[in-house]
């Protein structure tokens, strides 16, 4: 298994965001599904340790989560989140910083390319780019480092159906072309079913099902 | 330098026609700072008559364990004021500690080192209570905007921590705005020194009836002296401040945890 989680819960305020959460993640594409405030960020944030669960067991290729260095974890399960928020600058500068914190060569085209974008983007101000480009262009830097898993938070939330499809369109191609496991939080049971193997059910902070999405997901 | 003029009671009592005015502006333009105006009257009343007190015994005692103890005071004062103004920051106050007490310690020794001033308690009291009040201003301004910067740049900040950036690296451009703008008011105001205002020293020497040339070389040491402290200060306190906001795993903190 990628992850295996158990038991997790994670309390803000008065609020039990995370429930007793157990559940297995496979290698490959697995969508975190639910509705609004189900817990379905917060699950992903707790998978490259942008906060710890205040109960209960994460691990990562069957090592305990709080084993791996914070940065180097973050390196190879890279998180995208759902709001654009490049660092000012070019989309290549922004690309740059990725890759150097990874120890990588920047291919910056082939970066772009991955993420559906042309070359000619590396130049442009990320404050000029549509919300559309500037998701693209979080996937572009994401894929810099390499990563061996892509944490996607709800990857076309903001997006029009066209812009959608085709950011689907990427990831599909992603999986083809690269060895990368995704873990993708989506709120529509559709687009799970579009772009992934496995599936997570969360609902009011509990995992209430996993398994295939064929045998899940009617 | 041995000149020196005499004010009575009375002549203080007059100038309160011009806080009579600020606080008349404020009720008319219904700025709500009537109250403030009043509570910064009486404080300063009472802590510059009290401070008054103090640094004549300080003087006559002509101890410099004395001067030590006072600045230390204001340190600590200094530090819980700018406190106040650095609410979104936690853990501010020893951050604050440190940065005011370095750049006191740091420029007036160096002041002293560098023969500028005479280590007694005439030259410490007054140029050190200059120091660490300007100090706390810049470390007020700078850990203020580091707070509103950290809370509005929490997605920013999060997704440079999700590449792996360290808390440091992830933090680094709010730090250094929040730093600028600590250093940039004393900084321009030293741009425009002489030309828009005369500063306080240079004005306090001409009314007691120095020659302008002492005024104006006394008053650019302690413009030269505030740039180096607020310097110091703002650069510890936003270097020691920022951290709070972060867990050991690297991780930002929850507003309020």
């Amino acid at each position: 298994m990628l992850f295996d989680l158990s038991d997790v819960s994670l309390v803000r305020g008065d609020r039990r965001v995370l429930d007793s959460v157990s559940a297995a993640i496979p290698a490959g594409a697995t969508a975190i599904v639910g509705p609004s405030g189900a817990g379905k960020s917060t699950l992903l944030r707790l998978l490259n340790r942008l906060a710890d669960p205040d109960r209960g067991k994460i691990s990562y290729r069957a090592r305990p989560l709080d084993e791996y260095e914070p940065m180097a974890l973050r390196r190879e399960v890279s998180l995208v989140p759902q709001q654009p928020a490049l660092l000012e600058g070019t989309v290549e500068s922004n690309l740059r910083y990725a890759a150097d914190l990874a120890g990588r060569e920047l291919d910056g085209a082939h970066c772009l390319g991955l993420a559906g974008l042309e070359p000619g983007f590396a130049d442009r101000d990320v404050a000029k780019l549509s919300v559309g480009e500037q998701q693209r262009a979080m996937l572009a830097r994401a894929l810099a480092q390499e990563p061996a898993v892509l944490l996607l938070d709800e990857p076309t939330s903001a997006l029009d159906h066209a812009a959608r499809d085709a950011i689907e369109a990427t990831l599909a191609k992603l999986r083809r072309e690269l060895e990368i496991s995704v873990v993708l939080v989506s709120h529509d049971p559709e687009q799970a079913r579009r772009l992934g193997d496995w599936v997570v059910r969360l609902q009011d902070g509990r995992a209430i099902e996993s398994g295939p999405v064929a045998e899940l997901m009617i | 330098m041995s000149t020196s003029i005499h004010l009575s009671a009375g002549q203080v009592a007059a100038s309160l026609a011009l806080v009579a005015l600020a606080a008349a502006i404020s009720y008319w333009q219904k700025a709500d700072l009537e109250r403030d105006i009043g509570v910064a009257t009486v404080r300063s009343f009472v802590q510059l008559t009290a401070i008054g007190y103090a640094i004549k015994l300080i003087f006559e005692a002509d101890t410099l364990w004395l001067v030590f103890g006072l600045l230390a005071v204001m340190v600590v004062f200094g530090a819980f004021t700018a406190r106040s103004r650095a609410k979104k920051v936690p853990g501010a106050l020893w951050p604050l500690l440190i940065a005011l007490a370095t750049a006191g310690a740091t420029t007036l020794g160096l002041v002293v080192a560098l023969g500028v001033f005479e280590p007694t308690a005439r030259y410490l009291v007054p140029v050190g209570g200059m120091v660490i009040g300007n100090a706390m201003t810049a470390s007020a301004v700078a850990l203020n905007r580091l707070g509103d910067e950290m809370a509005d740049s929490r997605g920013k900040i999060e997704a440079t921590l999700a590449l792996g950036a360290t808390a440091q690296e992830a933090a680094a451009p709010f730090v250094r705005r929040a730093l600028r703008s600590g250093m940039i008011t004393l900084v321009d105001s030293t741009k425009t020194t002489g030309l828009i205002f005369f500063p306080g020293t240079m004005v306090g020497m001409l009314l007691a009836g120095a020659s302008p040339t002492d005024a104006v070389r006394l008053q650019l040491i302690l413009l030269y002296a505030l740039l180096g402290s607020v310097a110091i200060a703002g650069l510890i306190a936003t270097a020691l401040a920022y951290r709070n906001f972060f867990t050991p795993a690297q991780q930002l903190r929850e507003p309020g945890a």
